[in-house]
């Protein structure tokens, strides 16, 4: 390989998480014609009074300039219409599409439930392998920006339930980007988790293609005390907790699964293999979260490994309030990791 | 309106085989051949046949849970939809659909539905495949009148309205949904709703093959010509339950009595042909024949062939996992 072609292969700009969906879904669908983009206000501005012809570019903008590049045929505006997004989204999958609908927050899944769940999730099985539903479900999740109950919802756990679904939850830029693009080109459909407070984090990006592939953890910090599994926003926190243990000499290895349908249990087997101790992040609410699914799989297969009890941090059994503080207790915090992880190495 | 021959041939063949299967059907599981539920088509024989004739392989529809109609007519192989229903594994969905989810993506039929209001936001979508690749095919729902009180309905007809999509709503109002009278569950009247969406939507007979054909045409050829969705309400009574092995205690003896002299849709379309000389009792009588040894051979195949084998449980849940 030429220098040149090493330094093309390697280029990359410092991007923020929102930046690096926008740039997966401009990349994939120059490669794919068949990659459609709807939901409410991908575009935005359609029959308002200005002559704006792209208003909004999503409410977070992170379709931002797409319809400009690829038209309002494949960039769709759609009415506020969520039971119509997803099953026309899915109809568009089964016939030939490669669509990427919007689901603003996944607390607007109560309206349509039925298509992911009755649907989209058992076409293949259903239907006896002989249908394919190349889908990819955009949608935000999270606590952190005031938003209240309605939109504020961690609801992974429970689409990580239903058989026929993947779920990708990235936790930075860089996995957003190798995820999506793995969403996008996946022949089963996806439900891809934006947390809404990490849209503005930046990292490196690469500018070129890469897929991640699901099913394959990623080791964010080696250590040798003690595992902590932590998604989406929580990978950062519990990375924060690890840097302040490691000041106590404590030697913290993070583990972010990335996607939770499917999980990679090796990667986390393997680890409190090595360290003996589990703490589980989630910001779910506790009953059924993956906290306790994690917690459960190591308890029930790799017992033998367990030095102390597992430590499960996840939200308590209550809606997200919108008061600010109340919000902010509602929240795994940093501290509340470091406390955790601490109590997790405690001997017995 | 004349047909060509061969229409009405086709038209006539196809409304035999969905009489004689869903009849046969109703004989199966009333000895308890059949697994499952089933929910019989008869009565509606001519709206499924009426619309589909108008279909390519490669336009779309989306069905309900009576779906054995809608198969039919589509072109799903008879044979392979028996197999499906008794559940084996050469059925079309390899027996793991069963009645209410036969499926068959050459064929374009994107599934019976076992949720009411389901179907036609997924056929929207369909029409949104034929509008993007720009290839002139249209999708159609077929929607209960039970499924016309659903959301999801009315939200398909917005989004198809506002996109222009190729679509057609292809209402069949059977009088009944489960146990409950439209008199009593449908608030308005089916078509006009429809109309509200700001396309053309139309009352038709629904028992009378001619008058589907025609209206479901002008809808077809609209959508072709890319300029948008239509509604059809075809008004055909369900001659039987809701279900098979509904008593029906919610619906009069003499209403019942009444609906194989008065809404019998091959009754009707043979008299008229006869009566205008375009089919000749013969030529039908012979696709009776025809249909029914076919309908006996392919059950006889069906009870007997092998189940899935146990594994079928873990297989085609993903592409990749």
């Amino acid at each position: 390989m030429s220098t040149s072609a090493i330094e093309e292969s390697v280029a990359s700009s410092n991007l923020t998480l929102r930046d690096a969906i926008n740039q997966t879904l401009a990349q994939e669908m120059r490669r794919d014609p068949t990659v459609i983009v709807l939901g409410e206000d991908v575009v935005g501005g359609r029959g308002g009074t200005s002559d704006v012809e792209e208003a909004a570019g999503g409410t977070f903008g992170v379709t931002a300039g797409l319809a400009e590049e690829f038209g309002l045929r494949r960039v769709i505006d759609t009415p506020i219409t969520e039971s119509a997004i997803i099953g026309a989204a899915a109809g568009a999958a089964l016939t030939g599409l490669r669509p990427v609908a919007e689901l603003m927050f996944i607390d607007f899944i109560g309206v349509c439930l039925d298509q992911i769940m009755n649907q989209i999730a058992k076409f293949r099985y259903m239907f006896g392998g002989k249908a394919r539903t190349p889908l990819t479900i955009r949608t935000m999740v999270g606590a952190g920006l005031g938003a209240g109950p309605q939109h504020s919802q961690a609801l992974y756990p429970f689409l990580s339930s239903i058989p026929g679904l993947k779920v990708a939850l990235p936790s930075n830029p860089y996995d957003a980007k190798g995820l999506l693009a793995q969403a996008i080109r996946d022949d089963d459909p996806v439900i891809f988790c934006e947390h809404k407070a990490l849209y503005n984090d930046t990292a490196d990006v690469p500018d070129g293609e890469y897929l991640i592939p699901f099913g394959e953890a990623a080791v964010t910090r080696e250590g040798s005390d003690i595992t902590v599994v932590a998604l989406s926003r929580m990978v950062n926190l519990a990375n924060e907790a690890a840097d302040r243990l490691a000041k106590d000499g404590v030697s913290v290895e993070v583990i972010d699964p990335r996607t939770t349908s499917p999980l990679d249990m090796d990667t986390i087997y393997d680890s409190v293999g090595k360290t003996g101790r589990l703490v589980t992040v989630d910001e779910s609410n506790p009953v059924c979260s993956m906290a306790s699914e994690i917690a459960s799989a190591v308890a029930c297969e790799a017992f033998e490994y367990l030095r102390t009890p597992i430590v499960k941090v996840t939200a308590p059994h209550t809606p997200v309030p919108a008061t600010p503080h109340l919000e902010q207790a509602y929240v795994p915090s940093t501290e509340r990791i470091e406390r955790s992880i601490r109590r997790a190495l405690m001997d017995y | 309106m004349t047909l060509p021959r061969e229409i009405l041939l086709d038209g006539y063949r196809r409304m035999r085989a969905i009489r004689e299967f869903d009849d046969r059907m109703r004989r199966e599981f009333e000895a308890g051949t059949v697994p499952g539920f089933i929910h019989l088509y008869i009565g509606q024989e001519a709206v499924a046949a009426g619309a589909c004739i108008h279909l390519n392989d490669s336009d779309y529809i989306g069905s309900t849970h009576r779906g054995h109609g809608h198969c039919i007519a589509k072109g799903c192989d008879i044979g392979d939809m028996l197999l499906e229903i008794y559940c084996k594994q050469d059925g079309l969905c390899k027996g793991k659909g069963g009645s209410m989810h036969i499926a068959d993506m050459e064929k374009g039929m994107l599934g019976a539905n076992a949720i009411v209001g389901a179907a036609p936001p997924i056929a929207v979508g369909a029409a949104l495949t034929a509008r993007t690749l720009d290839n002139k095919g249209v999708a159609m729902s077929f929607i209960g009148d039970g499924a016309s009180n659903q959301g999801t309905v009315f939200e398909a007809l917005n989004l198809a309205s506002i996109l222009k999509l190729p679509m057609i709503f292809m209402y069949e109002n059977n009088g009944y949904a489960e146990f409950t009278g439209t008199s009593y569950h449908l608030g308005g009247d089916i078509a006009g709703r429809a109309g509200a969406f700001d396309m053309p939507a139309e009352k038709v007979d629904g028992t009378d093959f001619f008058a589907v054909y025609e209206a479901v045409g002008k809808a077809v050829e609209r959508g072709r010509a890319g300029e948008g969705p239509s509604a059809i309400e075809a008004i055909a009574p369900r001659w039987f339950g809701h279900y098979e092995g509904d008593p029906q205690a919610y619906r009069s003896k003499e209403e019942l009595a009444d609906l194989r002299n008065t809404s019998d849709p091959l009754l009707r379309f043979r008299e008229r042909v006869l009566a205008d000389g375009q089919l000749g009792a013969d030529e039908m009588d012979a696709i009776d024949a025809e249909v029914r040894a076919d309908i006996d051979d392919k059950v006889a195949v069906a009870k007997t062939a092998p189940k899935p084998p146990a594994e079928a449980l873990y297989e085609d849940v993903y592409i990749s996992y």
